[in-house]
C-alpha cells in the first residue's frame, strides 16, 4: 500500500439509535471513518451491520444520533444526497437493475453526472450526446478495471451470481465515490472469486484513495484487508480498534470470535 | 332526518353487494397471492350460468348445485391453466393475467348462454318493510336486508371455515408464508384449487343476489369494479376489511350522489369511491386492516 | 443481402451507441419509412388507410405512451384512454377558442394538458405501487370522463359532450384526403418514436428502468425517485394526449368522452403487453395485431364459417380470443412479440450455420 495516506476524519457518527416500531436495529452507536481507510464492520448475524450501512447512506432515518459528513452535521441523510455527496454502495442481495444491461446499469451510476435535459435527451442532441459519449468513455475504463468487458452487452439477469457482484462494484465504482459502502462483497463466493474482488478492493482504494467501509463475513478477508474494524453484536458497539486490538479483545472473542467462526 | 338516514341505510345495504364481490378478492389474495382481477367477470359468468341454467327448466336448488360446479371447473381450470405456469413471475404480471381472464370469461359466459339481460327472480321483493316504514318513516328494502343477511351468515361460515377445519387451518398458514407452508407439507395447487371454488361460490352468491336486483347484464362488471375501491379501504388481506370497506364505500357514495351531486350535474358515484379511495391512500397506504410493510435491503 | 454484422467494426462509442447500431437495421428501418411515407399512399385503398392504417398509427402512439409509463418506469396504468380524452377536448378547445391557432401547436398544447393530469394522477404513485397505483389510475378514467360529460364548456355546449373536430390546416393546406391525414399522422408518429426510443437510450430511459427494476438502489445510486416517476408519467401523458387529439382529428372526426372508455385504456394495455412491454417496436407490433384481430376474426366468422356461427358470436370470440392470448403471451412470451421479432433476428444472424 504505497502512496495511500490516511487522512483525516470523513465520517462521523454519534449515538446513532434506530429503531423499528419496538424493535432496536442499533442502540448508541458512535464511530468514525478517516479518509482514505478501509473501515470493516463485523458482527454475527442480526447484528445490525447492514442497517449501519443504510444509515450512513440515509435508505433508514436513526431516531437519535447524529451524522457528520465532511465536516457538514445533519440528523439524517437522504438517499440521493448521499450519492450526490460522493457516497456510493453495493447491497447484500445484489440490487442491479435486472432488466437492463451490463453497460447501462454501469451507466446508472454516473447518473447524478449527467447534466441534460429529457427535452435534450429526447432530441439527442448537442449536450445530450457529448455527454453520453464522454460518460460512456469513463464507464469503458471502470468496466476495464473491473475485467468485465466480454459481457458489456449482457443483460444482468443472466449472468452467474459472482459476475453479478462485480458489475454492482463497477456500477457503484462508476460514480467516482470518495467513499465506497460494501454490503458482504464477497458473500457466497469460491475462493477464487474472492480473491479477485479483495483484488479489486484493494486496487481501489490503492489507486483512487476511496474510502471503504465494507461489511464481511470471512475473518480472514476482514483482518488481511482492513485498517480499522468496528464489531457489532446486538445492535451495540462492543469493540473498536486495528484488527489486532479486535483479535485480543475479550469481549469480542466472547461474542464472536470465541464460538468458532 | 329522516331523508339522511334512509340515504345512508339504503348505502349501507348496497355498500354489502360490494363486500360481497371484495369477499372473493381477499379469499384469493390471501391464499394466492394473486390480485383476482377476474372477480367481477366471474360474478357475472355465475349469474349468467345460473339463469341459463334455470331456463332449460332446471329447478332452482339443482340449477344452483350445477352453477356452483360450473365455478368449480372454472376455478381449477384457472389454476392449472393460468395461474400454475405463471408462479414465481413478477405479482404484477398475474395481475395483467387476470385481466386476460376477465375478458376471456365475459366473453365465454355471453357465447355460451347469449348476452341479452335476464331476470332473476330469488322471491324476495325489492320494496320497503311495512312495519319499519310505519314506526320510523325509514323506508328499508326487504331484499337489501335479506342481502345483509346472507351475507353475515357466509362470512361467519367462512370465519368458521378457516378457524376449525383442517382446510382452513392450511389456508391460513399458506396465507402467512407459502414456502414455510411446504415446507410442512401443505399441498399448495390443493389449496389454490380450494380457494378458486371458494370464491367461485362467493361470486355465485354475489351474482345472484345482484341479479335478482338489478338484472343478469354486462353492467354487472363494472359495478363489480367498484370492489377495488372497497379493497383499497379494507385491506386486500382482510375479511372484516371487505365487509367494512364495502359499507364505508356504499354508503359514502350514495351520500355523496344525494347531497354532492346535485351541485354537479350528478352521475357522481361512476367515480366516487375511486377518488375517496386514492385520497384514502394518500393518508393510509395499507388499507384499515392491512398490514405495514417494511422494505429491506 | 444477409442480416450480418461480420465486418462492422466500431471505432468510436459514438458509432456503438448509434440509435441502429447494425448497419442492415439501419437500412431495414429506413426502407420501411420510404415504403410508409412513399408506396403506401400511393397504392393503399381509401378503405385501408381510413379504416385501419390511421387507426394503428394512432394506437401505436397511445401504445407507445403507455410503454413509457409501463414498460419503461414500471407504474401499471388503467387509464390511458382519459390521457387521450384529455388530450383530445383540450386540442379541440385551445382551436376553438384561440383565433388563429395552429393545429399542430394546438395538439402540442393538447398533449401538455394530457402531461399535467397526468402528473397530478402520478402523484399517489410516490407513495403506492403495483395493484394501488392501478386502481388509482381507475379513478383517472371515470373522473376525467365523468367531468368532460359534465361540464359543457369543454364541449362548447353539444349535447352529452360530443365534439367534432375543426378542419386540419397547416400553412393554408387543409389535410382532408385519406392520404393527406394518413401522412400527417405519420410524421407525428414518425418523429414522437424517434423521440421516445432516444429517451430509451439515454439516461433518463436508464432513470425509468431502474426505478422500475428496484427502486431502492436507483435512489441509493442517486437518482431522483419523484422526478423520475413524475416525469414517466408527464411524457407517458403527453403521448397519449397527443394520440387522443389525433384519434378526434383524423380518424374519428366526431367524438364524445365516452369514446375514451375503460375498455379503449385495456385495449392499449393489451397492445403492450402482446407486443412487448419496454420496448418502441413493441408498440407499434401490438397496435397492429389489436387492430387488424377484430377484422380477420370479423372475415372468419362471416366468410369461413358463414352460416356455422351464429353473427353474435363475433363479438364474444374477440373477447375470448384477447383474454386468451394475454393469458398466453405472459405464459409464453413475457417480452412479446418484439422479442419474437429479436429471435428471429439472432436466428436469421447466424443462418445457415447456427453452430
Amino acid at each position: 500500500m504505497s502512496g495511500r495516506q490516511i487522512g483525516d476524519v470523513i465520517l462521523d457518527l454519534q449515538h446513532i439509535s434506530l429503531r423499528f416500531g419496538g424493535v432496536k436495529a442499533l442502540t448508541d452507536i458512535s464511530f468514525d471513518v478517516r479518509e482514505h481507510e478501509v473501515r470493516a464492520i463485523i458482527g454475527p448475524n442480526g447484528a445490525g451491520k447492514s442497517s449501519m450501512l443504510n444509515v450512513i447512506n440515509g435508505v433508514y432515518h436513526p431516531q437519535e444520533g447524529r451524522i457528520t459528513f465532511r465536516g457538514e452535521e445533519r440528523r439524517k441523510m437522504e438517499p440521493h444526497m448521499a450519492a450526490m455527496q460522493g457516497i456510493s454502495r453495493t447491497f447484500q442481495n445484489i440490487a442491479l437493475f435486472k432488466g437492463m444491461t451490463v453497460l447501462d446499469n454501469v451507466m446508472t451510476g454516473r447518473i447524478t453526472k449527467m447534466k441534460a435535459t429529457f427535452i435534450e435527451q429526447a432530441l439527442f442532441f448537442g449536450r445530450a450526446h457529448r455527454e453520453e459519449m464522454e460518460h460512456r468513455k469513463k464507464v469503458e475504463e471502470v468496466i476495464d478495471f473491473l475485467e468485465i468487458q466480454h459481457i458489456r452487452k449482457t443483460p444482468v439477469g443472466r449472468l452467474p451470481y459472482g459476475l453479478q457482484k462485480r458489475v454492482e462494484l463497477a456500477r457503484a465504482l462508476a460514480a467516482e465515490p470518495s467513499m465506497l459502502l460494501l454490503d458482504e462483497p464477497m458473500a457466497g463466493m469460491n475462493v477464487e472469486e474472492k480473491q479477485d474482488m479483495c483484488r479489486f478492493i484493494l486496487d481501489v482504494n490503492d489507486q483512487f484513495g476511496t474510502t471503504i467501509v465494507l461489511i464481511e463475513h470471512d475473518m480472514g478477508v476482514v483482518m488481511d484487508i482492513s485498517d480499522r474494524v468496528v464489531v457489532l453484536d446486538y445492535g451495540k458497539k462492543i469493540g473498536d480498534g486495528t484488527p489486532d486490538e479486535v483479535r485480543s479483545n475479550e469481549e469480542v472473542i466472547r461474542a464472536y470470535l470465541g464460538t468458532g467462526h | 332526518m329522516q331523508f339522511f338516514f334512509e340515504v345512508l341505510i339504503g348505502g349501507l345495504l348496497s355498500g354489502v353487494m360490494y363486500s360481497f364481490i371484495a369477499l372473493g378478492f381477499v379469499l384469493i389474495y390471501k391464499a394466492s397471492g394473486v390480485f383476482n382481477f377476474a372477480q367481477g367477470a366471474m360474478v357475472f359468468f355465475a349469474a349468467l350460468t345460473f339463469v341459463g341454467i334455470m331456463e332449460m327448466g332446471v329447478p332452482f336448488w339443482l340449477a344452483l348445485i350445477l352453477a356452483f360446479g360450473a365455478m368449480v371447473l372454472l376455478g381449477i381450470a384457472t389454476e392449472k391453466i393460468v395461474l400454475r405456469p405463471l408462479v414465481n413471475q413478477p405479482p404484477i404480471a398475474l395481475f395483467m393475467a387476470t385481466i386476460g381472464l376477465t375478458f376471456f370469461v365475459e366473453g365465454l359466459a355471453q357465447a355460451m348462454w347469449g348476452a341479452s339481460v335476464r331476470g332473476l327472480d330469488l322471491g324476495i321483493q325489492d320494496e320497503p318493510i311495512g312495519w319499519i316504514l310505519e314506526a320510523t318513516d325509514i323506508g328499508v328494502s326487504k331484499f337489501d336486508l335479506f342481502a345483509a343477511g346472507v351475507a353475515a351468515v357466509l362470512v361467519t361460515a367462512l370465519a368458521l371455515f378457516f378457524q376449525y377445519t383442517r382446510v382452513g387451518r392450511a389456508l391460513r398458514a399458506v396465507a402467512d408464508d407459502h414456502q414455510a407452508a411446504l415446507s410442512i407439507g401443505i399441498p399448495l395447487q390443493n389449496i389454490w384449487r380450494i380457494v378458486w371454488a371458494v370464491a367461485g361460490f362467493v361470486a355465485l352468491v354475489a351474482g345472484l343476489l345482484w341479479g335478482a336486483r338489478n338484472g343478469v347484464q354486462f353492467a354487472l362488471v363494472f359495478t363489480a369494479l367498484k370492489a377495488l375501491p372497497v379493497l383499497i379501504l379494507g385491506g386486500f388481506t382482510s375479511v372484516p376489511g371487505a365487509i367494512v370497506g364495502g359499507l364505508i364505500i356504499g354508503s359514502s357514495e350514495k351520500l355523496a350522489e344525494v347531497y354532492l351531486g346535485s351541485y354537479v350535474g350528478g352521475g357522481i358515484d361512476s367515480w366516487f369511491p375511486y377518488v375517496l379511495a386514492l385520497a384514502f391512500l394518500l393518508v393510509r397506504p395499507e388499507g384499515l386492516f392491512g398490514e405495514k410493510h417494511i422494505d429491506r435491503v | 443481402m444477409l442480416y450480418r454484422e461480420a465486418g462492422q467494426f466500431k471505432a468510436s462509442y459514438a458509432a456503438d451507441q448509434q440509435i441502429f447500431p447494425i448497419r442492415q437495421d439501419r437500412v431495414g428501418v429506413l426502407l420501411l419509412l420510404a415504403v410508409a411515407f412513399v408506396v403506401v399512399p400511393m397504392f393503399a385503398s381509401e378503405y385501408w388507410l381510413k379504416g385501419i392504417l390511421i387507426q394503428f398509427l394512432v394506437f401505436s402512439l397511445a401504445a407507445l405512451g403507455l410503454n413509457i409509463l409501463t414498460g419503461y418506469a414500471g407504474q401499471l396504468s388503467l387509464g390511458s384512454a382519459a390521457f387521450m380524452a384529455v388530450g383530445a377536448f383540450a386540442s379541440y378547445n385551445f382551436m376553438l377558442r384561440i383565433d388563429g391557432m395552429p393545429l399542430l401547436l394546438a395538439f402540442a398544447l393538447g398533449g401538455l394538458m394530457a402531461a399535467l393530469v397526468g402528473i397530478a394522477f402520478g402523484l399517489p404513485s410516490l407513495r403506492i405501487k403495483g395493484f394501488y397505483l392501478a386502481v388509482a389510475t381507475l379513478a383517472a378514467q371515470f373522473f376525467i370522463v365523468w367531468i368532460l360529460t359534465k361540464v359543457s364548456w369543454f364541449s362548447n355546449d353539444s349535447s352529452s359532450g360530443v365534439i367534432t373536430a375543426q378542419d386540419m390546416v397547416i400553412f393554408g393546406y387543409k389535410f382532408a384526403s385519406p392520404q393527406a391525414k394518413y401522412l400527417l399522422v405519420l410524421a407525428i408518429v414518425a418523429i414522437m418514436a424517434l423521440m421516445a426510443k432516444n429517451m430509451a437510450r439515454s439516461s433518463v430511459g436508464r432513470a425509468w428502468m431502474a426505478v422500475r427494476d428496484m427502486d431502492v438502489a436507483a435512489e441509493v445510486i442517486g437518482i431522483r425517485i419523484m422526478y423520475s416517476k413524475l416525469l414517466a408519467f408527464a411524457v407517458s401523458s403527453f403521448y397519449c394526449g397527443v394520440a387522443g387529439a389525433l384519434y378526434a382529428y383524423a380518424y374519428l372526426g366526431t367524438v364524445e368522452p365516452e369514446g375514451f372508455n375503460l375498455d379503449l385504456s385495456f385495449k392499449i394495455l393489451f397492445m403492450i403487453i402482446i407486443g412487448g412491454v419496454g420496448s418502441i417496436m413493441g408498440s407499434f407490433l401490438g397496435a397492429a395485431f389489436i387492430v387488424l384481430l377484430p377484422i380477420f376474426l370479423d372475415v372468419l366468422v362471416q366468410d369461413v364459417f358463414t352460416g356455422m356461427l351464429p353473427p353474435s358470436i363475433a363479438s364474444n370470440l374477440q373477447l375470448m380470443v384477447f383474454g386468451g392470448l394475454i393469458i398466453f403471451f405472459l405464459i409464453v412470451e413475457p417480452h412479446g412479440l418484439a422479442r419474437l421479432w429479436q429471435i428471429a433476428k439472432e436466428k436469421l444472424r447466424l443462418w445457415p450455420f447456427p453452430h
